[in-house]
């Protein structure tokens, strides 16, 4: 008991963190059901069907790759224009930042129900047909800004002195962004995208407003969950979750890594300096 | 959203010399056109669509005009809606206030080396697809299950179930926005200096006099704009209040949803969108008073 009064803390924040997982071990246990009923909501036996047969369920497959598609296309669309408008916030000066960052973050603090709806009001009153393009236009409009704040931060992030040191050694504006800026940034990109590709994946409130007869990935687990979802579906989303949580958990490692190897190198050279006797220089 | 991607260290060194040039126009152009086109305009034609009356002898067509009844109409049609979404919504920010606020603390002070990880795991489970996660939600508190089996041991449920009532739809928005919550909060709470803590103990504070007069105030920037982005995301919700509640729980968005998709009502639904926007706005503005948009974006 003294232990647990001791570290309190420690133990809460751990439960909060169990927590977050259960629904997750419940989708992933699901996925290795033998339903009872079409409801697969209660465990009844153990089976591996529906990960021998991901795709037994022609329907599922079909929806996922319309997802994976649409996912795609508007990742790359809203990574080129949010990265854009980073640089443009944090490089440059004009008029009318106020009204900028507003038209930037008000997507961010918008329910998801407003922007589907208010965008299906524009497609309605235009005669714009519904279907995969108005998807791609909505998921586009509603990941550039998570776009910008996450690659604005990587710039600001960024030493100034690195793109100053390169146009002291005479490398023209063009050179300077090709070999300093752009290679420190991408990472920050990357991730961006991948934080792009992730929402516009799991969307489901603003795409269903704007998809007329379309059927996502989450629009099919939608009409699913009034019949029944097939285990499939739990059986793809587990596989979803670890490919992404291996993607971000390798990133994150090689971050490291190169944290740690450039504190090396750091000291290295601090050695040679001392090796040289010239200890009174100053210590970057 | 701001605190949640601008969390450790950044924003400290807003590069002082900005370039003036006609480039960053054109940086903006493109990316600022789309958001104009496709999220600013489409509130212009959603107040128009919510401002038309039918066709007279058709269903479903609705002609231009200056109808303001519409809101009042559409208000009184679903104000218990509304309600209902301000106390769901309310109720689950202040749970994911409690329950993110140890964590958060937790990966700020005691994080260490394994902060990076600690966030990495706290925004994992976002990987999950949301209606799966959403959904997983009705076998953990099935009727027949261990929750629901023990708090009526205890009888303190009104209707002896869980699932299909309101409670559901609380634990749902609750557990669904929680690293929106945890996130801001952890932004904050690592930004403060442990040393001002070690000072407030060295005075002879007692922690709970330090953390009401040290931590709580210096993290109340994260409070703040944690609370706002778990509450708005939850009050605009439908997907919880229809995969956890029963119809007697629907909620504002719900009532959008119908509306626009299935009665196909577009005024009243557009109505009831204006209205709920309207409302964040309001909130938002009173933030930006606060805190100024450089710290949105």
């Amino acid at each position: 008991m003294t232990f647990i009064r001791r570290h309190i803390l420690t133990v809460v924040a751990m439960l909060v963190l169990v927590y977050l997982f259960v629904p997750i071990a419940v989708v992933g246990v699901l996925s290795f059901n033998n339903p009872a009923s079409d409801y697969n909501t209660q465990w009844n036996e153990f089976s591996i069907d529906a990960w021998t047969n991901l795709c037994g369920v022609p329907a599922v497959c079909q929806s996922f790759g319309v997802s994976v598609r649409i996912a795609l296309v508007s990742t790359i669309v809203a990574t080129i224009l949010g990265s854009m408008i980073a640089f443009a916030l944090v490089r440059y000066r004009f008029r009318g930042r106020q009204s900028t960052n507003l038209l930037i973050f008000l997507p961010m603090a918008t329910p998801e129900v407003v922007m589907g709806s208010s965008l299906l009001a524009l497609f309605l009153n235009l005669r714009f047909p519904l279907g995969m393009p108005t998807v791609i236009i909505a998921h586009i409009m509603f990941t550039i800004s998570f776009i910008v704040v996450a690659v604005k931060a990587r710039l600001q992030g960024m030493d100034p002195n690195l793109e100053q040191a390169a146009q002291d050694l005479y490398a023209s504006p063009r050179a300077t962004f090709r070999y300093v800026t752009f290679p420190l940034v991408a990472p920050g990109i990357a991730g961006a995208a991948l934080l792009g590709f992730a929402l516009s994946f799991d969307d489901f409130i603003i795409s269903f407003f704007n998809a007329g007869t379309l059927v996502t990935f989450p629009i099919y687990i939608w009409g699913a969950a009034q019949r029944g979802i097939p285990v499939q579906v739990n059986a793809l989303a587990t596989l979803v979750f670890f490919a992404s949580l291996a993607i971000v958990l390798i990133a994150q490692f090689v971050a490291w890594r190169r944290r740690k190897a450039l504190q090396a190198s750091v000291v290295d050279s601090d050695v040679n300096l001392k090796a040289l006797s010239m200890d009174t220089l100053p210590r970057s | 959203m701001a605190a949640v991607m601008t969390a450790p260290g950044s924003g400290k060194q807003d590069s002082p010399e900005r370039k003036r040039s006609r480039t960053g126009y054109w940086l903006l152009l493109p990316g600022m056109g789309w958001l104009a086109v496709f999220f600013a305009i489409p509130f212009v034609t959603l107040f128009l669509t919510s401002l038309q009356v039918p066709v007279p002898g058709t269903s479903g067509q609705y002609m231009p005009a200056f109808n303001l009844m519409n809101y009042p109409e559409a208000f009184s049609a679903y104000s218990e809606q509304f309600i209902r979404s301000l106390v769901y919504a309310g109720t689950a920010t202040i749970l994911a206030l409690i329950i993110a606020y140890p964590l958060a603390y937790f990966i700020a002070f005691r994080g260490g080396q394994w902060k990076g990880l600690l966030l990495v795991l706290v925004v994992a489970p976002t990987f999950a697809s949301f209606l799966l996660r959403t959904y997983a939600w009705r076998t953990i508190l099935a009727d027949e299950g261990p929750i629901t089996s023990f708090l009526n041991a205890l009888s303190v449920l009104p209707q002896d179930r869980i699932l299909n009532t309101g409670l559901a739809v609380i634990a749902g928005l609750t557990y669904n926005f929680l690293p929106f919550m945890i996130l801001p909060l952890f932004a904050a709470l690592d930004r403060i200096d442990p040393r001002l803590i070690e000072a407030s103990g060295d005075l002879y504070a007692h922690p709970a006099t330090t953390f009401r007069k040290v931590i709580w105030p210096l993290s109340l920037p994260g409070v703040v704009a944690g609370t706002l982005l778990t509450f708005i995301p939850a009050f605009g919700d439908y997907i919880n209040a229809q995969l956890l509640g029963s119809t007697g729980d629907r909620m504002i968005g719900n009532a959008i949803q119908i509306n626009f998709i299935q009665f196909r009502d577009y005024p009243t639904a557009a109505a009831l969108s204006f209205m709920l926007m309207a409302l964040i706005l309001v909130i938002v503005f009173f933030y930006i008073r606060r805190a100024g948009t450089e710290e949105l974006v």
